[in-house]
Formats: structure tokens, sequence, C-alpha cells
């Protein structure tokens, strides 16, 4: 069942457009992620969502009614800020039970949802405090009790995690998972920064960027598959290597001439009109290796090595006017600075993009 | 600078040293008026008041008790005995019996005068003045004495300021007149102004930086120039002088320091927990008074302790929009202008109706300082 | 209230009672704005524009374009009449003879005005407590926030000083006139000021106290002033490009202003080591012209240095202390981190406090009003308007002077209008 769908949605402040077209239907029960660089418009769409935007062009449903002049406590949604947003001079279970009072509930209708959702979020025993008394991990733990309480029909998350250090950062967002599994029929919206966020907990991603929407799709599709460059270089760390090509045989495979000497068949479908056209090779820096062989994507010469133990990565001296180029190879290996590698992958993991930047998959 | 290795202890000596000498003159003038309101009319117009805070000896005149009603007869000369301090007795460093030589004696000795007369004085100024019959007459013996007059302070000035005096010399109706002006034209404006300020500071429409621009360029217009247009204006539509025009005014002229300050303290509230409440449900109006207000709480007292110090001072505003002839709604500050053109030289009155003018205010800033600093700096326009 | 029924006798207690109707207003004053806000709104929400139908979510928008004006209206409308309409009303009144029935004069009462001696007074004195209190108040502020920034019993000093903020013009004028009081020379003074002044006989103390100091005093303060003046110069005649018309004018202003204040200084020096002082007689320091003035400015400067010290202390603790730790390790000593790193780093906060005392400079009535009342050559621009307005009853050379007042504020208005714009970007 559609729990909100998005028509030809636009926003602009005057004459700046930030967010074009938006087209987007989400299931219930489904985990969002809104993913993308900073001023890509991802918090701008999920307040558009909240109500705390007004829309600009085009439609928002949910649940099959149009919300677009809706204010947001009559949307049915519920929000965690990335501030957390408590009230300060409210305790835990004030701040909790604040919408529940201003929506004229009885107390004990309060009471109960806001000891369950305690429960849920072990805060049983912080109900008295105040904000201020709470450690950051407890004041995001209460910001999405706040939430719960509401039971509302679309959870939305502006960057949770952010304020929160590392190691807090994994533990909560692996709480989150977890809430999430207990509460299979809600619909959640998650917008992040952090791709390994949007990875780790989304059923199905967006990438925006530039105020559109680059792809949409399950995470490993879009690490597997990816619809052009900027969603090949964004998921992903490090990014995908991106090299110039030219098509020298098409037809059910591909096969190419890298500018500086390399060469590969890859088993992607091209067009006879594709012949002779310049193109873009993607390939991961984990799937690369070093071969000693003449069948070589790229050969370089290597500038830096940082050797992590489980990983060594290879910074190689950009080709001018190419982006550097980087190896990202299991285990340890002991190679001197400045030697020329020649570097191959299995054909199966290689990416081709027309000069556009548009995936062959997706033509 | 304490923590910078090698300083020289000798500037942190000049600079303790520096502030306390700035303390002392700036709290000299109000202990002058403090110590004063607690001085007689005499001690005051006989010694400065830094000398009252020290023993000081003193010169003083006293008399026997009168021997005609007063003489019994101890064998054949007769006695008068008594005391002559009322009170508690005072060290007696000298005494005399002839204004020539006032220190003739000292306490415990006795003055012989000649034909059988004769005075003993103890120190604690109990006295013996025997003699004959014909000595013992008429008046008292006049006893010169030179006595140690310790700090004497009383009560009675703030005795007649607040309850006994008459007329202009009883603050106790002007008080109450200053209290009655001062706590509506507190409370009123900041009401008014905190609604306001909110709109000013979180919600959107079309010609708020203009609005706030406004509120900006009132905040320095001289209210002289308010008088006559709004005194006419009060006049004209029948509200004349008295406490409604002056709560008017005061609200009026609170408002733009009211605005300005509680917009700029609350446009810095989190933006987060406004859109938070939002989502929750709650109306403008309950944002407002469920989140707002409680955490503008430091604003709103810091304009309270402002404009209180500033209705309370007043001297002007009452001047023009409520005292009317007959003067019965006199505030304190004009009662002590009055009183110095009426009473320039009485300072036991003066000084005593100014402290219980500006006591209020000094506890209120003592209690409330913390406010009025935040007040102050978000006040000062940037 | 036992005061209240000593007064009234127990009867007609809430008319004669000041402090119950006191009360009373309080009620039905807040109750009323409070109702009004609150019925406004629910008024907004349920009857004009109902959140309720199909229009509902149009009508809550509209509702919502509504608010904001509810919410503005009281505080609108006594910010426009009691403040915004009485500018152009004064404007009006001061060009109208009342005399002649409101009739419209032109610029008689200006010209009226400029003709007498005690408007010329008025404003050279005005002038005077324009340069001097400011000035006094922020140096005075400035050095207490730098002599208790590091010590232990700071807070408590400040407080002490920051007292006089609380205290009314008029109560402080009754603390000033007793340490100015002056008694016949055969009573003992009463009055610090004459106290001190009776110690002085001509001797070696009395020359370095009253010529020696004075005389450094002097000095230093017209080098300093001599010193920005220079800088001023040197400004206006360097080849540079930041030459903007408002700068170029504050610069003039500067010299102009500089020179006239160093011109003062040497012939106040003058009048220091010429005049042979009456040594031994009680002084009637209020009395005595020109000098006056000062001693009704240290009452004001004694009131708004604790501010100034406030807002400074607050500005000097929030200069980086890496800036000072920088200038330590460069070999600055005291005094050259005070006034090459501190002093720049808060002269924008110098300069709000600088504003702001000379807002409260040009309309200072109180003490002027309460201790001499303009005699002796003390008159004031705010004094001298209250004695047209309401004791010569000359309601349009009031309003010329009010206007007079309110010209000289303007520039503050425009400035601050210009940086609260500024800020608001």
């Amino acid at each position: 069942m559609t729990s909100l769908s998005l028509k030809d949605v636009s926003k602009s402040y005057g004459a700046v457009e930030v967010l074009r077209d938006i087209n987007l239907e989400i299931q219930e029960g489904e985990l969002i992620v809104f993913v993308g660089p900073s001023g890509c418009g991802k918090s701008t769409l999920l307040r558009m969502i909240a109500g705390l935007e007004s829309i600009t062009g085009g439609t928002l449903d949910i649940d099959g009614v149009q919300v677009n002049d809706v204010p947001p406590a009559q949307r049915g949604i519920a929000m965690v800020f990335q501030s957390y947003a408590l009230y300060p001079h409210m305790t835990v279970y004030d701040n909790m039970a604040f919408a529940l009072r201003l929506a004229g509930k009885t107390s004990n209708e309060i009471d109960s949802a806001v000891k369950s959702a305690a429960k849920t979020l072990q805060l049983d025993h912080l109900l008295d405090r105040l904000p201020k008394a709470l450690s950051g991990g407890q004041r995001q733990r209460v910001a999405i009790g706040r939430s719960i309480v509401r039971d509302p029909k679309v959870f939305l998350f502006d960057e949770p995690l952010s304020n929160l250090d590392a190691a807090l950062r994994v533990a909560t967002r692996i709480e989150i998972a977890q809430l999430k599994e207990s509460m299979p029929q809600s619909t959640m919206i998650y917008v992040t920064h952090d791709q390994v966020e949007a990875m780790t907990l989304a059923s199905r991603i967006v990438v925006l960027h530039g105020g559109n929407i680059e792809q949409v799709g399950a995470p490993l599709e879009l690490y597997e598959r990816p619809a052009n460059t900027f969603v090949a270089q964004f998921i992903g760390s490090p990014a995908m290597n991106m090299v110039d090509a030219t098509v020298t045989a098409t037809g059910a495979e591909t096969s190419l001439r890298m500018d500086d000497g390399g060469h590969a068949t890859v088993p992607i479908a091209s067009l006879e009109s594709d012949m002779g056209k310049k193109v873009k090779l993607g390939v991961r820096p984990e799937d690369l290796s070093i071969t000693e062989t003449d069948d070589f994507l790229v050969a370089a010469k290597l500038a830096i090595v940082e050797a992590l133990g489980e990983t060594t990565v290879l910074y190689f001296d950009p080709r001018e006017g190419a982006d550097a180029f980087i190896a990202k190879l299991p285990g340890i290996h002991k190679v001197a600075k400045g030697t020329e590698l020649k570097l191959t992958a299995p054909a199966e993991k290689l990416h081709l993009f027309d000069e556009s930047g548009k995936s062959f998959l997706y033509r | 600078m304490d923590r910078i290795a090698g300083h020289k202890s000798g500037l942190t000596w000049a600079v303790h040293l520096s502030v306390v000498i700035l303390v002392v003159m700036w709290l000299f003038p109000t202990v002058g008026l403090f110590v004063s309101s607690f001085r007689t009319a005499d001690q005051i117009s006989s010694s400065g008041w830094w000398a009252s805070l020290f023993t000081a000896e003193q010169n003083e005149v006293f008399r026997t008790l009168d021997p005609d009603d007063h003489k019994v007869a101890d064998g054949d000369v007769f006695v008068v005995k008594g005391s002559i301090f009322d009170g508690a007795p005072r060290p007696i460093s000298a005494w005399g019996v002839s204004s020539k030589d006032v220190s003739a004696y000292t306490p415990g000795d006795a003055a012989d005068m000649g034909g059988g007369e004769s005075l003993l004085l103890q120190p604690d100024g109990s006295y013996e003045w025997r003699g004959p019959a014909n000595k013992l007459k008429g008046r008292g013996q006049r006893i010169f004495v030179t006595a140690e007059v310790p700090p004497d302070f009383t009560m009675g000035n703030y005795e007649t300021i607040l309850f006994s005096g008459s007329g202009q010399d009883n603050m106790a109706r002007a008080f109450f007149n200053t209290l009655t002006v001062t706590v509506p034209a507190t409370i009123i404006p900041i009401v008014i102004a905190a609604f306001a300020a909110y709109a000013l500071a979180w919600m959107e429409f079309p010609g708020r930086p203009l609005l706030i621009a406004f509120v900006v360029a009132l905040l320095v217009v001289p209210l002289q120039l308010a008088l006559i247009p709004l005194l006419r204006l009060h006049l004209g539509i029948g509200i004349g002088k008295g406490y409604l025009g002056v709560w008017l005014a005061h609200t009026a002229f609170g408002m733009p320091l009211a605005v300005y300050l509680l917009r700029n303290y609350m446009v810095g509230l989190p933006r987060d927990i406004i859109e938070n409440a939002k989502v929750d449900g709650a109306t403008d109006f309950q944002i407002f008074t469920k989140i707002i207000l409680p955490l503008s709480f430091p604003a709103l007292a810091s304009f309270a302790i402002f404009q209180f110090l500033w209705t309370w001072n007043d001297l002007l505003v009452a001047k023009v929009f409520l005292i009317d002839a007959t003067g019965s709604t006199t505030v304190m500050t004009n009662q002590i202008v009055e009183l110095l053109g009426t009473r320039g030289g009485n300072w036991e009155i003066l000084a005593t109706a100014a402290f219980v003018s500006i006591a209020l205010p000094l506890v209120v800033f003592f209690a409330l300082q913390r406010y009025l600093v935040r007040g102050l700096l978000a006040g000062s326009v940037k | 209230m036992p005061l209240g029924h000593n007064h009234t006798g127990g009867q007609a207690v809430f008319a004669d009672n000041p402090a119950l109707m006191g009360l009373f207003t309080i009620v039905i004053g807040v109750g009323a704005c409070l109702a009004y806000f609150y019925f406004s709104n629910v008024i907004l929400d349920t009857v004009i524009f109902p959140a309720k139908g199909k229009d509902a979510g149009k009508n809550i928008n509209r509702a919502n374009m509504v608010r904001p004006w509810l919410f503005l209206f009281p505080a609108l409308f006594a910010l426009t009449l009691y403040l915004a309409y009485p500018v152009f009303e004064t404007l009006r009144l001061s060009l109208t003879d009342r005399s002649q029935d409101g009739a419209f004069v032109g610029l008689a009462n200006y010209r009226q005005m400029l003709s007498e001696d005690k408007f010329w007074e008025a404003v050279r004195n005005n002038l005077l407590w324009l340069v001097i209190v400011p000035a006094a108040s922020t140096a005075f502020g400035l050095l207490v926030a730098q002599l208790t920034d590091r010590i232990r019993w700071g807070n408590f000093a400040k407080s002490l000083i920051f007292m006089p903020m609380a205290i009314s013009f008029v109560g402080a004028s009754v603390i000033f006139k007793l340490i100015y009081d002056t008694r016949p020379v055969e009573q003992s003074q009463i009055g610090v000021l004459n106290a001190i002044w009776l110690h002085f006989d001509g001797g070696a103390g009395s020359l370095f106290f009253l010529k020696v100091l004075p005389t450094l005093l002097l000095v230093a303060f017209a080098a300093a002033v001599a010193y920005v003046v220079w800088g001023s110069v040197q400004a206006i005649t360097a080849q540079r490009r930041d030459k903007s018309p408002a700068t170029m004018a504050l610069r003039l202003v500067v010299i102009v202003g500089g020179l006239w204040l160093v011109w003062t200084s040497i012939s106040g020096l003058i009048g220091v080591w010429g005049s042979a002082l009456p040594y031994g007689e009680p002084q009637t320091w209020l009395t005595l012209p020109f000098w006056n003035n000062f001693f009704l400015m240290v009452v004001l400067i004694w009131i708004q240095t604790g501010f100034a010290m406030v807002i400074l202390s607050a500005a000097l603790r929030g200069i980086p202390e890496e800036t000072v730790e920088a200038a330590i390790i460069d070999g600055a000593n005291p005094f050259q981190i005070f006034f090459k790193i501190k002093v720049p780093q808060i002269m924008g906060t110098i300069v709000v406090v600088w504003t702001t005392i000379t807002l409260t400079v040009l309309k200072v009535f109180d003490i002027v009003f309460a201790m001499t009342n303009g005699q002796w050559e003390t008159q004031v621009l705010a004094n001298y308007m209250y004695d047209k307005l309401f004791r010569a009853n000359d309601w349009g050379v009031g309003s010329a002077s009010a206007i007079i007042i309110m010209i000289m504020v303007t520039p503050i208005l425009v400035w601050n209008v210009y940086n609260a714009r500024k800020e608001m970007r």
C-alpha cells in the first residue's frame, strides 16, 4: 500500500529553484533514506513532507490524501530533529506527552503511551529528568520516543546521528535498525549525508543531487548498478575511479581502449552507433588487483601508500586532466613509491557510462 | 595575570589598591546618605556624617536637680543626689563646675566650691552636691562634662517619614503612589511586547524587516518629543492627568526596548524546538505560551527589572502625565524634589526620604543583578 | 494595608487606596491583554477562517497570514501613537503659536529661541556634557572592567560600582547635594567637598593637588586628543582609497572637536595657574559659574560608569585568550597588552557604550532640575524645554527645542537602524 507519494514536487525561494520535479512513491513499512551532498535539497524535501516548508509546485499525498495545505500536526507524521529539539524546560515525560496533550488525549492514554515508549527505549528511569541532565545518546532516544508516542503514519528523521560521537553513532544506528524491525508497519524517511548510514539502514535509498533525484533503489542495487557517474562516485568509499576510454567493438559485449594504453572487454551491451565514441569506464578501487601481464586496465606510477593492515590503499599519479586513481587491495602489500604498476579488474565488475555520465545499463 | 610566570607582584598589589580606591569612591556618596538618615537633625548639622562612625569627645552642660525641691538634710548640711545621665552612663573624661575651666576635675573627685559647698561626680554620672542651706538654693548647679560620645543612631527619621510626619514630610502616600504607578507599568508592557516580539522573531509576514527597523529607530527617540502632543491627546480624550495616563505613557515608552530585547532573545531560541512544537500540533498561540514564554524567562526578567527601575525612578513622565494641581498623586521622586526646594537644609528629612525611595530599587538590584546584566548586554544596540 | 485605613478611615477604601487600585488595574490590564490575544486568535481560527470543511487548508493559511498582525497590533499601536506620531506633531507644534490659537507662524519660534541667551547657554552646556560624560564614564568603566578582570573579588567590586544604576537621578541628586553642602565658615562642614577643601591652605599639599595634579591631567588629556587629531589629519592627507564621504566627514568632525578640546584644556591650564584660589572659605559649589556644570556631570558619570563597566567587562571577557597570550610571548607589557591588543578588539563595544551614554546625556533632565533647575548657568536643553513647556507655557518654543534634541539624536538613530538592518541580512 502506498504510504506517501510525491508528484512533480518542486520548491523555489524566489527565483532560486532548489528542488525540481521530484517524483517518488513510498510504500508502507519502507525505510527510505535521502542521501546526497550538502545543499542537494534533501533536508528541504523532508521539511516539505513535514509541512515546515510550503510546496511550490506538485502534490504531496500521505495515505492517499493530498496534504499540500495541511498543517504539520494533522499530516500524521512525527519528526526527529538533528539537534533533538527537546523542550529544555520540560521533563522527559512532559516532552513525550506534549503532543498528546495538545491533541486532547486523556491522561490515561497519555500515560500508557509514554510508559510503553519509554520501556521500548529504556528511558523508564529517566522520565523525571530535564533534558540537560541527559547524555547525548539519551537525548537522542527521548527525541525518538517523542515521535513514537504519537503513533504516526510516517516517521521523519533529519540527520539524527550527526550530533553524536563516532562510537555512539554506530550504537544508535543499530538501535534505529532494531526499532524499525520492531515496527514493520511504520514508514520511515531518513535524511543523512553519510553513505554508511544510508547503506546500513535503508530499504531503498534516494540519491539527491542539485535539486534532482539521481537514482532510487536498494542499497546494493545502487552499489552494483549505479545509474550515472554521480551515484557511482557518491556511493562507495573511496569513490569509483573513472577512466576515459574509446569504444572499439560493440554488441552484447563492449570492447574499449583506454587513452593511456590499457584495454578491456565488458559484458555490457552497446549499440552499433556507440562505435568510436568517447566513454567513461568505472572501476571501484576495491575491485582492482595488481597484474604482471599485458592484460591490464590501467598502468600508473604509485604516489602514496596507506597501509591500514586489513587493506592497503594505493594512490596513483593522475594522468593530465584526469582524476586521481585509487586502488584498495585486501591485506598488506609492500610496494615502493614511484613504482610503475599495472592494474586489472574482473570484467563483470566494470561500469560503463556515456559522455553525459549516464550508465549504459539504464539506456 | 596571576598565572603568568615571572610577573611582578607589585603590579598585582597596585591593581588591588586601585580597585579598593575606586570602590570606596563610588560607595562613599551612598553611604553618606544612608548614615545621615539615621542621625538626628542636631547631629547632622554639628558634624560631618563620617565623624559619626567613631567615638567623639563632646562637651556637654548638665544641671543638677532643683535644690529647693530635692535637697535632703544630712546632719547640718543638705544634699542633692542624682545622675546627670538619663539613660545609660557614658564614659566621662573630665568635668568642671565653671565655664572658665570645664575640665578641672576627673570623675570621682570632689570639687570644693568654697563656703562648705562641694560637688562629687562619680564616673557613672551620679553626683552628690552638698552644702549649707544658703548655698543650695535657686537653680541647680551647672556641671560641665567632657564625655565620650559613642556612635549614636536613631530610627526617628524613618518614623517621621513613614508614619508620623505630616504633609510633605510623610512619604507613605507617595510610596504607595509610586508602587501604584510602577507595578502595572512594568507588567502590562511585558505582555504586549512579548507577543509582538514573538511575531517579529518567528512569524513570516511581509514587512517584517521594516517593522524591526521601526522599533530600532524608536529606541532612541527622546521622550521629550512625546510630552506635549500626548498631554494634549490625554486632555483631549478625557484621560486627563492621572494613573491611567501614566500607565499608558510608561507602557508605550518602554515598548521599543521591550520588543527589541525580547525579539533578540527569542530569535536566538533554537528553530528546531519551535518546528518540533508545530509538528507536535501546537498552534502559534500554544507555541508562544507553552514554549517561548517559559524559555524566554531570563529576557522577560531583564526587561521587567529595567522597566521597574525606570518607572520607579522616573520624574518627568510622572510630572507631565500624573501629578495634577492637588498633588494627591505625587510620587516619591517628585516629593523629594519639592523637599529639596522647601526643606533644603533639613538633611535628616531629605536623606531619609531619599533613602526610602532608593531602598526598593537597591533590593531589586542586588537580588536580580544577574538578569539586569544579561539584559544590558542584550539591549545595547550593536 | 493599615496605612491606607489610617488615611481613609476605612471608608471609600477602594477609590482612595492607590495600592488596591493598582492591584485592580494589574488584574484588569493584564487580563484584558491576555484575553485580547487569546480570543482574537480563537475568533480568527473558528469564526473568520474555520479550519474545517473543504477550505480547511486554505483557511489555515489565510489565518496564518492575519495572525502576526493580531500579535503585533497592541505594540504597534502604542509605538505609533506614543512615539512616532508625537515626532511629527511636535514638529508641527514648533511651527505654530499657542497664543495665536495655534496659527502657523513658520520659523518664528526657532528665531525666538535662537535669540535667547538661555538657549545658547543650554547648547553650550549640553555640548560640554556630550563630550565629558560619555568620555569619563567609558574611561572609568573600561578602567574598572580591566582592573577587576582578574582579581578574585572582582565581581563584588563591580557589583558595588554598578549599584548607582539602580538609584534614581533624583536620589543621586540628593546624595550629591549632601556632598556639595556648604555651611558658614564658623560651623563645621557637613559636605565632604568643603570639608576637604578647608584642608587646603595654599601650602605644598595644595600646590600639588590643586595645581600640579590638574596640570598633569590636562596636559595628558590634551596630548591624547592631539594624538587622535594628528592621526585623523594623517588619514585625510594620506593617499588611500577608503575615502568615503562619511568617514571624511567623521574625521573632520574629530579634528574640529579635538582642536576645540585641546584649546579648552590649554585655557584651563591658564586658569589653573592664573587664578588665586580662595583658601579657607567654604564654597557653594553649585553656584560657581561654569565649574558647577562639572559638579552636575559628576552625578551622571557616577551613575553611568557602572553601565559602561558591565558591557565593557563582558567585551573584555570575549576577547580570545590566545591573542593576549601571543602578545605576552611577543614581549608586550601589561599596558601594551591593554592598549594595543585588548582595546582595539573591543572598539565596536566602546562605540556602542559611548553612543548609549550619549543618548542618556541628551535626555538628561532630572539631575539639573533637582539640583540647580538651570540656575547659575547650568541650563541644559531638556530642562530648558521643560521650562518653556510647563513654566512659560510656550508650547511653540518648547517644541522647537525638543526638535533640536531630536536633530541631535538623529545621527545615532540612522546609524542604529543601518546596523540593525545590516545584521539582519
